[in-house]
């Protein structure tokens, strides 16, 4: 039998970047909370101080803030008539794990969402009719627009210590900045990050083909900042150590960096590390969670009694949960009936590497995590899709994280990968490699999605969660396209230009890291036949659940997810708070 | 303990050829005298590995100096402490597949793209593929690897890298990759670990290790960085 503890308010399950906003908002409002963690508990102080953590073997490399896979995986397959393995070493996507979850090992790079990204399907509808959208695909509008959300993003922006050059604000159009960008209604809370030498020279080729490149929305402080919690970051310095790693400065915008601080002094809060929940528990009618069972860092199972849960996992731990409760119907790729596990999609990218003059210096080392120059003009619809027939886009960039080593000196493609050969490669093209990459969007259709696996499990015995996802045409000619453009910038920078594009006919490969953005399996919609969640990212189901994280996104955008996610967290918890709390019940009628 | 006088000789031998000194790109900047002296120096030669066997210590010290070669950039692996890292390595709960999902069923037969799904953990690879190598080199040779002169060896390896050695438990080109990969991670990774010893890995190419804050540098574009490596432990250079 299990514990059984107390009630609360509302638990939330898991602590990354959702699960924290969450607590925080909802400490503030009063409630009793439990934020229950499976992971360690980490700190700046403990697991990100000076010089311990600028150990690439350690961190990056054997992955110490990760997801420890030898307890839970994923399996994956790329079509629905293969057996799934397991996902069995780190490696195109890198699981979070702990106390601040993806959000403190990230890199930081915090975009908003295009207009149209929101509305994809009726705006490819209006602008290039109904025939242009694939039948397989099964893109859908969010059920929230972007000016409903702005407000959010600016929330956001000022957690996050946002440093930026706005390139929108009302309309306005100014200089600087990012002109495809949707409305802001003010600049970002710190003045971009100063640009290192290799993004320098990027914007000038852009600026020669007569594209202007912008600085990277970076959630890594410029300067110093309190934000409206009063928690103070630092200023960075560039040091090349964020993806993988904590930030020993307190610059990079994490959990841990800008909102524990505050909330660790509120009585009305409690987090529990190593604490693994199992399932959301449901009453007998099935419609009304009543808490959770978890297993505690004794072993031992608990039953915490709930009168609202929150689910703040990663992306697929969401999924997965949803379906080991049997909270909604299952999503069905035969029949298309279902939604659990609907839409998953991720992201496809691809690169070109520049090699500049012998003598350049670009110092890699010098770098952060979203420390670099953007452009939109191959990204969202910004460009005419109808002669080129795919729908979406990619953001273009060089951005530079640091130059690791064990990591970031490979030698450039077909050079020699060991002995002498291998040690002058890597020695002349360190200093003097320029990488572009285009980071773009992928559409959800009706052969991608996550189900349980039927014969993996993980150490509690419970099924794994399934992947069923391959690349489609679509994204092939969109990253395509963006390639191509940054191809001829590679030119305009000078040298020689070495082009790494997927192709078309090759398959999604678990093998080399490509990103960690994945989206869908619990998505939001205006209807319980379409989505998991309504548009305040309440379960249709059972409505005293809410899902976070960008398992909720459609399909996914040209863009990092995170800024993305953390609005809608926002915006989810202001409604909670101003209607939620005063007349629990289903905030949109089914 | 069966081995002969001779090989034993052979290996205490190869194990004591350091060359006498290297100069790394940066020496131009490297003013700061080091605190620690040379004392964390020591090379290969004075470690005795917990992992590999006195054979395997020899394929692992010869194999990784070609994959890492002293030349005019540099010191070679063995120099670099290099199999020391390794054999370190094999302590850790990594080289124990503990990092891993390691429940079965093992389907290897699956298309690359989906990893790795072998049930052999980096400890049994390389205990395997040291043994399978050597049989190899002594049925085609009449030598194991580390015994072979420097143009066979080189050669061997280049037999592991394609596959065209044959192996019982794994393919080849698995425990190449291993092997190779390992390495690399023993050149670049900080010396707390065994290798990158002086930091030679990171002079090589310029790296400035655990310095960690550029913000004196950011406005200095295309501007050589000005200082040498630091290491955790704080070697400086």
């Amino acid at each position: 039998m299990a514990i059984e503890k107390p009630a609360v308010d509302a638990v939330i399950v898991g602590f990354g970047w959702t699960g924290a906003i969450m607590a925080m908002e909802l400490a503030n409002a009063g409630l009793e909370i439990i934020a229950l963690e499976r992971g360690e508990m980490q700190d700046t102080p403990e697991t990100a101080n000076y010089p311990n953590v600028i150990d690439e073997l350690a961190y990056s490399t054997r992955g110490k803030l990760l997801q420890d896979l030898s307890k839970e995986t994923v399996t994956i397959r790329h079509s629905v008539n293969q057996i799934a393995v397991p996902y069995r070493q780190h490696g195109a996507f890198l699981l979070g794990n702990g106390v601040g979850g993806a959000g403190f090992h990230w890199n930081g790079m915090s975009w908003r969402a295009f207009t149209q990204d929101l509305r994809v399907r009726s705006h490819y509808q209006e602008r290039y009719g109904e025939k242009f959208i694939d039948k397989e695909m099964t893109i859908q509008d969010y059920p929230v627009s972007y000016e409903e959300l702005e407000p959010y993003f600016a929330q956001w922006e000022d957690v996050a210590a946002v440093s930026g050059k706005a390139g929108n604000v009302k309309g306005q159009i100014l200089t600087g900045g990012n002109r495809w960008e949707a409305p802001r209604s003010s600049e970002y809370p710190l003045p971009p990050l100063q640009s290192i030498y290799g993004a320098q020279v990027f914007s000038k080729a852009a600026a020669e083909l007569g594209m202007k490149a912008f600085p990277v929305p970076a959630a890594n402080a410029s300067s110093p900042y309190t934000n409206q919690y009063g928690v103070r970051l630092g200023p960075c310095n560039f040091c090349g150590f964020c993806e993988g790693y904590g930030c020993y400065m307190y610059s990079k915008a994490s959990p841990q960096t800008s909102i524990l601080p505050a909330l660790r002094q509120k009585k009305n809060f409690t987090l529990k590390s190593r604490s693994h929940v199992l399932k959301v528990n449901t009453d007998s009618t099935g419609k009304l969670a009543t808490g959770v069972t978890y297993i505690d860092s004794q072993g031992q199972e608990v039953f915490q009694p709930a009168k609202m849960v929150i689910l703040c996992a990663f992306q697929m731990h969401n999924v997965r949960l949803l379906l080991l409760s049997n909270i909604g119907k299952p999503y069905d790729p035969v029949s298309g009936q279902g939604v659990v596990g609907k839409n998953y999609a991720y992201h496809m990218n691809s690169s070109v590497n520049v090699l500049m003059p012998k003598g350049t210096q670009l110092n890699p080392y010098i770098g952060t995590g979203a420390a670099g120059s953007a452009l939109d003009d191959f990204n969202g619809d910004n460009f005419d899709h109808g002669p080129l027939g795919f729908i979406g886009g990619a953001s273009v960039y060089h951005l530079r994280t640091g130059g690791r080593p064990i990591q970031q000196s490979k030698p450039l493609k077909d050079g020699p990968s060991w002995g002498k050969g291998w040690k002058a490669s890597v020695q002349q093209d360190y200093q003097r490699t320029l990488p572009i990459y285009a980071q773009g969007s992928v559409m959800a259709y009706r052969d991608t999605y996550l189900s349980l696996d039927p014969t993996y499990t993980d150490v509690h015995g419970q099924p794994l969660l399934r992947m069923t996802f391959d690349w489609h045409e679509n994204e092939f000619s969109m990253i395509k396209h963006a390639i191509d453009g940054a191809t001829k910038i590679g030119k305009a920078v000078g040298g020689e230009v070495q082009v790494n594009l997927r192709k078309s006919g090759s398959h999604f490969d678990t093998r080399a890291y490509q990103s960690t953005h994945t989206t869908g399996g619990a998505i939001m919609g205006d209807s319980p036949n379409n989505s998991v969640v309504n548009r305040y990212l309440q379960s249709w189901d059972v409505s005293n659940l809410f899902v976070m994280g960008a398992c909720v996104f459609p399909q996914n955008l040209g863009y990092n997810p995170t800024g993305l996610v953390a609005a809608l967290t926002y915006w989810s918890v202001d409604h909670i708070k101003k209607h939620y709390l005063k007349n629990p019940g289903p905030l949109v009628q089914a | 303990m069966s081995e002969k006088p001779s090989r034993r000789r052979f290996l205490q031998a190869s194990l004591t050829l350091i060359p006498v000194v290297t100069l790394a790109p940066h020496t131009a900047f490297s003013a700061t005298p080091s605190p620690r002296g040379d004392d964390s120096t020591e090379s290969s030669s004075k470690f005795s590995p917990r992992y590999f066997t006195a054979s395997e210590w020899a394929f692992i010290n010869a194999a990784t100096e070609h994959l890492i070669p002293e030349d005019e950039m540099g010191p070679g692996a063995t120099e670099c402490g290099i199999p020391e890292f390794i054999d370190r390595q094999m302590e850790t709960p990594y080289a124990h597949g503990a990092l891993w999902y390691m429940q079965g069923p093992f389907l290897p037969d699956v298309a690359p793209e989906f990893g790795y799904q072998q049930r052999l953990t980096p400890r049994e690879i390389y205990r395997s593929g040291i043994k399978a190598c050597d049989s190899a080199c002594q049925k085609n040779h009449g030598k194991p690897f580390a015994m072979l002169d420097v143009a066979s060896q080189l050669n061997v390896l280049k037999q592991l890298e394609s596959g065209e050695i044959t192996m019982e438990d794994m393919s080849a080109t698995l425990f190449f990759s291993q092997l190779l990969k390992n390495t690399k991670e023993g050149y670049f990774a900080d010396p707390i670990y065994g290798g990158n010893k002086k930091m030679a890995g990171w002079k090589m190419i310029g790296f400035p290790g655990a310095r960690a804050d550029f913000m004196d540098w950011i406005d200095h574009p295309n501007e050589r960085y000005p200082l040498g490596p630091v290491s955790i432990d704080g070697q400086r250079s």
